[in-house]
């Protein structure tokens, strides 16, 4: 790990004060479970880190009829908190499994939602990607197992954060706050394809944070998560997704289907949320909406796989919404 | 491709500690690269260089001299003397480096030093009380619960810190509890029959 200085403000203000314009100069330290070992690897090498923890909120506030995260709050405690779970089931879903007890005792909201692609070749210092200012990316000739089968080029990253995908789905809004003061930004919004800003993956500056994640009432809806892995524990999920369906009686009013792993952004799919309404939730309703939801589907060499792992993920996250009892 | 910069402080002869070691510090600073000097403008800034550190591992209070970018587990390995809990992967993937810090057990290679300033550290060397093994570290030993050993201080400590946040787990409690350890030897099931066997930790 390059050698750095170290600040570490105790205000939001100070914070963004000790940060630069310059990408990648000076960095947010959250728990640090992604930026560590990208430093030790010499994928990023800051000249600064500035610690955020005491300088954002770790809290959950009450906020006109939803909640308001701050973006410091420790994933463990998110996968705790009773409203969270209560008013957001998804979020709550989605935060149990990320990483390990270590890796979730540190790890915060705002790191996991700006945490970088797990990709091999960007984590790699040898292989400059598009990801590191290159020309490239290493992925459709290479090892592309675990990459992008949707929304994909130039590069063929898959968004890394758990989080993002049903927050997506609820409708969340980021705070970002800069040297000009703050902005809220849609999730929907806030997550860019390669084709629209290739070096990052979303749209937070260098000098900016991410304070806060402002989650609307939840509504009448049921949600459905559901995760594919390789592994039990500690891994990335393969392909997974959220679903919000909200019910007249027992026919499908409207639904949120929002899929992660299988694009460089959490992937939305009004295919196949259009697919569900009107309809009841059978296994075909659901099959044929997750059928849906991968019809644009462009696999690469090694990950075709991946199409019929987001299918399976999407139809049983459908069926758990609608309380109906899955694999 | 990026220099390399990451060699052990007491093997590396440097620019800085070359002329810190010769007495020219006041030589050394004037020559800081431009790196170093926007760093520094930065109000409170501290580093590159090495700063005081104060930890307080297993209620003692540690004071070092270390740079910001030394992790707990090297602070306390290679500046304190405290070698129980083992460097692995160093990228928080095997468990090895477990510390307990404010209750919760996290990787202590994946932690800053200069962040856990104030917070309460606790590593496998603090665990026994003179040659009386904590429960769990008897319970390991009563079940034969390692082989090698190397990812045993880890699993201790992530062990210790479930049953004090929960004392009577289920199985597939320790299972998640131990979600985030690695034995490459596979015990794992005597390490979770031995879990299951400690009574007496007392809520955290």
């Amino acid at each position: 790990m390059k050698a750095f200085a170290y600040v570490n403000p105790t205000n939001e203000k100070d914070a963004i004060a000790a940060l630069s314009p310059q990408l990648e100069q000076a960095m947010p330290l959250g728990g640090g479970q992604d930026l560590l070992a990208r430093m030790k690897d010499y994928v990023t090498q800051p000249d600064r880190i500035v610690n955020v923890k005491s300088a954002l909120e770790s809290t959950v506030t009450p906020s006109g009829g939803g909640l308001r995260i701050g973006a410091a709050m420790k994933m463990v405690d998110v996968a705790e908190h009773a409203e969270i779970r209560r008013m957001y089931p998804a979020i709550g879903a989605a935060a149990i499994e990320v990483g390990t007890p270590q890796i979730r005792n540190q790890a915060t909201v705002g790191g996991n939602l700006n945490q970088r692609p797990r990709c091999w070749y960007y984590r790699n210092e040898e292989f400059v990607c598009f990801k590191k200012g290159g020309d490239r990316c290493f992925s459709p000739a290479g090892e592309n197992q675990f990459h992008a089968i949707l929304g994909g080029g130039p590069s063929f990253i898959v968004h890394p954060s758990s989080l993002a995908v049903p927050m997506l789905a609820y409708g969340a809004t980021f705070r970002l706050a800069g040297p000009k003061g703050e902005r809220l930004v849609p999730a929907a919004d806030y997550f860019t394809l390669p084709r629209q800003s290739l070096r990052m993956e979303n749209v937070l500056a260098p000098d900016e944070l991410l304070t806060h994640v402002i989650l609307p009432a939840p509504g009448n809806v049921k949600s459905g998560h559901y995760e594919v892995r390789y592994k039990a524990s500690h891994d990335w999920p393969i392909a997974f997704a959220t679903v919000l369906i909200s019910f007249n009686g027992s026919t499908v009013q409207s639904a949120k289907v929002v899929m992660g792993a299988v694009a460089p952004i959490p992937w939305r799919s009004p295919e196949a949320e259009q697919a569900l309404v009107g309809k009841t939730i059978t296994e075909e309703t659901a099959a044929a909406a997750a059928e849906a939801a991968i019809r644009n589907a462009r696999p690469l060499s090694q990950n075709a796989y991946k199409v019929d792992v987001a299918k399976t993920a999407v139809k049983r996250a459908i069926l758990r919404a609608a309380g109906i009892q899955t694999a | 491709m990026a220099k390399k910069d990451d060699a052990p402080d007491g093997l590396r002869l440097d620019r800085r500690n070359f002329f810190r070691t010769t007495g020219f510090v006041g030589l050394a600073e004037t020559i800081a690269s431009p790196a170093e000097l926007a760093a520094q403008s930065t109000p409170a800034s501290v580093g590159p260089g090495d700063v005081p550190v104060r930890l307080n591992v297993n209620g003692r209070q540690i004071d070092l001299m270390i740079e910001p970018r030394v992790t707990l587990l090297d602070a306390l390995r290679m500046r304190a003397n405290l070698t129980g809990n083992k460097r692995g992967c160093d990228r928080g993937a095997c468990g090895a480096c477990t510390m307990i810090v404010d209750g919760r057990p996290v990787y202590s290679c994946s932690t800053l030093a200069i962040e856990v300033q104030g917070k309460q550290i606790r590593n496998v060397d603090g665990l026994a009380n003179g040659d009386q093994l904590h429960p769990v570290q008897q319970a390991f030993c009563d079940k034969d619960a390692l082989m090698c050993g190397f990812c045993t201080p880890g699993f201790i400590m992530a062990s210790v810190a479930l049953l004090e946040k929960n004392p009577n787990p289920t199985p597939e409690q320790i299972k998640k509890g131990l979600d985030g350890n690695i034995c490459r030897c596979g015990t794992f099931s005597r390490i979770f029959e031995a879990v299951s066997s400690v009574k007496g930790v007392q809520r955290g």
